[in-house]
């Protein structure tokens, strides 16, 4: 049953698997949606979803799959939106009213109930409300809104009983798709990843050893010997390399956040932070004004830094072909730099085990962005992610591969 | 069903959306997992199904240190050793020295109980995959005594995430999941008013205006709960505020906002629009 629905939602990026279908299912068998549609939305979406991100999609899959509503909502004309807007009427219903109501409610396929909408798009008149036929507010009939009937259409104004398929094409929870919607706390979410446990760190122990202990006390012939040891704590080392000024001003929002969730994410054994503009060359900044005072050579950093720091560069990688490829090419004049840029970012990427790039601008752009020709030389160096809650997921995967070395 | 459907309680308001998850996890027997925003009374859901079930209520709130192992049962070595050392206690008597945790205890409750797993996210990323096989299964094993805990009736397991961390998939392919949004304004005005019955009705309107007004404040870093509004309508009926001074001069702000950046935020925009009020004000 609803096969349909299973792969409408595989369509939208719903990772609904068997388990859970077959869940879905059980409820059917124990009528577990009271056999109403808006009943069945509800218990899908329990079942089958789990994460508020993919209940736009849901939405979106289930919509289709019942079809027809959108269909419905463009053949309302003009004439039937003024009936609608103008001349509003609220419908109070008792609690006893609406039983009444849900009781003797005509149930009617959904095909059925825009057929009559059709019919009835065709041939009302005029304002009719409070009724129970015709479209208009206010009434208990199945068409117009702020009215009362179960299993209706809502045209315009505000729900108040929503029924399960309106509901759906209302697409509500539109702001929680994670590739859109990106906070300092979805990016620290994925953060979390960079973790590698390990006890061999220094730090009190305060982790009581049981089976130390017993083997200790048992050399000492029962006499209770109680032995400790580290805790385990998290391994990984970061450098954050951040490109700031000039094309990237029109990011800063984005760069905040995941500077934000960086710094907040305080479980990283140490995180070092530098700054650069457009490219890397032989100096790297550790103040956002990059003032040379606050400047270090490229190569000292790259010796007191282990290989095992994780390398997370941050730029759009737009910028002229000079200030990549040509010795003296960097945007800033004072700065004559012997060796070209991309010769320090191969430097960097070879410096490090795990290194990535995150550019703000969205992938489906990359090929053909004002900047696309440096961009696609520093991924070749890089391997390079966008800058989205799912794309740092993916850098963070690829940063945590334990390399064969 | 065997037990009554839950609707919610006379002190705790659930959507509909939120009443029928709760449902399809207790027919269904699997557990719920219940995500939002911090304040959005995920832990007092678990206290209302318990109360409205007429279920009693075991909390299992889970800390960063928290192992799956506590949950089920823990075997005190150290007392157990201390005792053999100085010969207090029964030191033979394993089972004196195993004590259930709140999974273990709920399994061997005569009764059916509810098992509200608070935070499941502070833990470590695999605390939640080495609990799958005893929440399947509702049983587990203690090899120190050779027994087998199960559970007598299924409990009803809550678990409640903050988001902080992704749950692996295996797990979440076995829960039923609910999000709780943030309530629009109408469910808003309902959850006050189970906390403040005899609040003015004037009084009521306007903090939910300059409340509704000061979450949606750009760069907030902390966006003010549902806790925050009822605690700010308390203050502000106790001091007796005009009701129409509220909005424009947001009294006892601090109660709404905790940090101090975000009242900064908060009355920078009051200073634009005081400004832009009284430019308004000098045009007419």
């Amino acid at each position: 049953m609803f096969e349909g629905l299973f792969t409408a939602l595989r369509d939208e990026g719903v990772p609904v698997a068997l388990d859970e279908w077959l869940m879905l299912h059980e409820g059917l068998e124990r009528d577990l949606h009271e056999s109403t549609l808006s009943g069945f939305y509800l218990m899908s979406r329990a079942v089958l979803v789990k994460d508020e991100s993919h209940y736009d999609g849901f939405d979106i899959a289930f919509a289709r799959y019942f079809s027809g509503i959108e269909p419905a909502g463009e053949a309302v004309d003009e004439r039937v939106w003024k009936w609608l807007e103008e001349n509003p009427h609220f419908l109070h219903i008792s609690d006893d009213q609406r039983a009444k109501l849900d009781a003797m409610r005509d149930q009617l396929e959904l095909d059925e109930l825009l057929e009559r909408l059709r019919e009835k798009l065709e041939n009302q008149e005029e304002e009719h409300h409070g009724g129970s036929e015709h479209i208009g507010t206010g009434g208990t009939s199945p068409f117009g809104h702020s009215g009362y009937h179960p299993g209706g259409i809502r045209i315009g104004g505000y729900g108040r009983w929503k029924s399960a398929v309106q509901v759906a094409g209302d697409r509500q929870f539109r702001d929680l798709r994670t590739d859109h919607e990106i906070g300092a706390r979805d990016f620290g979410v994925a953060l979390r990843r960079l973790r590698q446990l390990s006890t061999r760190l220094d730090g009190p122990a305060t982790e009581l050893d049981v089976d130390d202990t017993i083997r200790q006390t048992a050399d000492h012939a029962g006499q209770l010997r109680l032995s400790f040891r580290r805790p385990r704590r998290n391994t990984v080392r970061v450098l954050l390399m951040l490109d700031i000024g000039g094309s990237m001003d029109d990011h800063i929002l984005l760069l905040d956040r995941l500077f934000t969730a960086m710094h907040q994410a305080s479980h990283f054994r140490d995180l070092q932070v530098r700054f650069f503009h457009n490219c890397v060359y032989d100096r790297v900044y550790s103040g956002v004004d990059m003032s040379p005072r606050q400047s270090e050579s490229t190569e000292s950093l790259l010796a007191q830094l282990d290989p095992d720091y994780k390398l997370v560069m941050v730029g759009d990688a737009c910028m002229a072909p000079s200030e990549l490829l040509a010795p003296g090419g960097a945007i800033d004049y004072r700065h004559m730099n012997e060796e070209p840029g991309a010769w320090w970012l191969e430097r960097l990427e070879q410096h490090f085990t795990r290194s990535a790039w995150l550019n703000p601008h969205p992938k489906r752009w990359w090929d053909t962005i004002h900047g696309a020709y440096t961009l696609n030389i520093v991924r070749r160096i890089f391997p390079m992610f966008e800058l989205s809650v799912d794309g740092l997921d993916q850098a963070v995967r690829h940063l945590m591969v334990r390399s064969a070395a | 069903m065997s037990t009554s459907a839950f609707r919610g309680t006379s002190d705790y308001i659930a959507s509909p959306d939120l009443q029928a998850a709760v449902n399809v996890a207790v027919s269904l027997e699997r557990p719920l997992l219940v995500r939002g925003e911090p304040g959005t009374g995920k832990t007092l859901l678990a206290e209302a199904v318990a109360e409205s079930l007429g279920m009693r209520l075991i909390t299992w709130p889970v800390k960063s240190t928290t192992r799956a192992q506590d949950g089920l049962y823990v075997y005190d070595t150290v007392q157990r050793l201390y005792d053999s050392q100085f010969g207090e206690g029964d030191p033979a008597d394993v089972a004196k020295y195993i004590r259930l945790g709140q999974l273990g205890e709920s399994f061997a409750a005569p009764e059916r109980v509810v098992l509200v797993i608070d935070e499941v996210d502070k833990a470590d990323l695999e605390f939640p995959n080495d609990l799958l096989w005893e929440l399947d299964r509702m049983s587990f094993h203690i090899p120190e005594t050779g027994e087998t805990v199960s559970a007598k009736q299924r409990p009803v397991v809550i678990i409640t995430s903050n988001a902080e961390k992704e749950l692996p998939d295996a797990f979440l392919r076995r829960c039923v999941f609910h999000y709780i949004a943030f309530p629009d304004p109408l469910q808003m005005e309902q959850i006050v008013r189970v906390h403040h019955p005899n609040v003015e009705e004037v009084l009521l309107r306007q903090a939910m205006e300059g409340f509704y007004l000061l979450r949606e404040l750009d760069g907030l870093q902390k966006r003010p709960s549902t806790s925050e509004l009822v605690d700010w309508v308390q203050a502000l009926a106790v001091a007796g505020v005009d009701p129409d001074t509220i909005v424009d001069e947001l009294p006892f702000m601090g109660v709404v906002l905790k940090k101090q950046a975000d009242l900064d935020i908060a009355r920078r925009h009051m200073a634009i629009r005081a400004r832009r009020a009284a430019m308004q004000q000098e045009k007419s």
